[in-house]
């Protein structure tokens, strides 16, 4: 330990809060310069902590499925009427289905259709949510030895989730398609008319740039679009909905509040992956 | 060595003792540590990341306040830089936030403690609004996007209610657990 005398301790002391708000001002300066440093900072710490959440999430899962439980006795005589009646629908709708089906066969098989290649997945467990306020984002434990790239599409079992974003050795990290960074080339299924859904940080992303005279229309299904080569056509992504102040928004399929399991899936699309996610992967090879 | 500069009234610290006035010093950020991972665990109830945010900053403000050797500035600097790589916000935002609310603090420590707990109450009304506030528009700068302010509001919000929770539990901390004299 240097012995210092005591005015220049006092002035060290007095001088140590500036100088670490000015290092608080460079950290953002280097953070915005190299974006690289922070995700690696970043996807570090997740790498420790996704197996710690990862052990946890199971009885914290168990316990939120048990709280629902007791709620969900208070409405079992609404819940049993409604689930009778959504189930007569459904028996239509499969009826409706098993006919479509057969009948896209038939014509599949006229038409020597080449069947879409089956696309390779891998499921994920969900261990946190890694959005913090300004972000809607979850974080994947993805175990040591995973084929998990950047830019794969991640999908519930209702819909589209969202797309890996960020990578660690252990965990990555899925930005949500509700997250206000998130943009989607998306095809409107009645009209056929393309449009962008765009992310608010809100339950519903909005959608934009529908071409002038086809508007959304309530209840429209909603797919992607495999414009700008970033999405396979036709994942599901959720029904149109209009807001109270005529703002077309989208209800995703896909449950974004309670995501539990994840499906990760490498259609080798990348449009929109920025230029190091690819370096990485080709400099990541080598070592299998 | 040592010796000669501790005073001769005072007993010859053993180890042991060393290492318990180490450990009560660092229970301040310690338990702020603590609070930040436990509260980024998946609970999932609604507004998690706000309460997180929300209750390390009061943490960081009760310390600053009445325990400030314990709550060094380089103390609070880490615990940003965890807050931030945690909540995937932009870099610094929270190391300067709550760096300017420890340095708030520091300078009404004298007024404050003397005064009653309502007063220090008010005190953090507006270090909680000023913190989600500035947070939110340097976010915003940095991410070239205007945010949601829906979020700075119920963040700073919860700062508020969040308080006298936070202070009430950490008061008692501060006299038993985080206190070198009791080692």
């Amino acid at each position: 330990m240097i012995r210092l005398s005591i005015p220049v301790r006092q002035a060290l002391s007095k001088l140590t809060l500036p100088v670490l708000v000015a290092a608080a001002f460079g950290l953002m300066l280097l953070g915005k310069a190299d974006t690289l440093i922070a995700e690696r900072a970043r996807m570090a710490l997740a790498d420790v902590l996704a197996p710690i959440y990862g052990v946890l999430a199971e009885p914290l899962a168990s316990s939120r499925a048990q709280i629902d439980n007791i709620r969900h006795m208070f409405t079992l005589y609404e819940d049993n009427a409604r689930l009778r009646a959504e189930n007569n629908t459904l028996r239509q709708w499969q009826a409706v289905a098993q006919a479509v089906d057969a009948e896209n066969v038939a014509l599949k098989a006229n038409l020597h259709w080449l069947p879409d290649p089956t696309p390779n997945y891998v499921t994920a467990h969900v261990v946190a949510d890694a959005g913090g306020i300004y972000a809607r984002a979850v974080l994947l434990s993805s175990g040591p030895q995973h084929s998990v790239t950047k830019g794969q599409i991640a999908l519930d079992d209702r819909g589209l989730v969202g797309r890996v974003t960020e990578l660690g050795a252990r965990s990555a990290r899925v930005m949500l398609i509700t997250d206000i960074n998130s943009r989607i080339p998306v095809i409107l299924e009645n009209s056929r008319s393309r449009a962008v859904l765009a992310g608010t940080n809100g339950v519903r992303p909005r959608l934009m740039f529908w071409p002038e005279g086809s508007p959304p229309t309530e209840g429209e299904r909603v797919v992607t679009s495999a414009e700008a080569n970033a999405f396979p056509a036709g994942l599901p992504v959720g029904v149109v909905h209009y807001t109270s102040g005529k703002v077309a928004e989208v209800e995703p399929y896909a449950q974004l509040d309670r995501l539990e399991m994840v499906r990760l899936f490498d259609y080798g699309l990348r449009g929109v992956l920025p230029p190091e996610a690819s370096v990485a992967k080709v400099s990541a090879e080598p070592k299998k | 060595m040592r010796a000669q500069r501790t005073p001769t009234i005072r007993p010859n610290p053993s180890l042991w003792r060393r290492l318990d006035v180490a450990a009560r010093m660092s229970v301040p950020a310690g338990l702020t540590v603590a609070v930040l991972l436990v509260l980024a665990a998946p609970f999932g109830f609604p507004g998690q990341p706000e309460v997180q945010r929300a209750s390390a900053l009061c943490a960081v403000f009760f310390w600053s306040l009445f325990r400030p050797t314990s709550m060094p500035p380089a103390a609070v600097f880490l615990l940003g830089l965890l807050a931030d790589l945690l909540s995937y916000a932009p870099p610094g935002v929270t190391v300067l936030v709550w760096l300017l609310a420890h340095g708030l603090a520091l300078r009404w420590r004298r007024s404050l403690v003397r005064l009653g707990f309502v007063l220090v109450w008010f005190a953090m009304v507006s270090v909680a609004c000023g913190a989600a506030a500035l947070e939110w528009a340097l976010t915003s700068l940095l991410t070239f996007r205007l945010l949601p302010p829906g979020a700075a509001f119920f963040e700073a919000a919860l700062g508020v209610g969040l308080y006298p929770i936070v202070a009430v539990a950490l008061t008692h901390v501060h006299q038993t657990l985080a206190e070198p004299d009791m080692a």
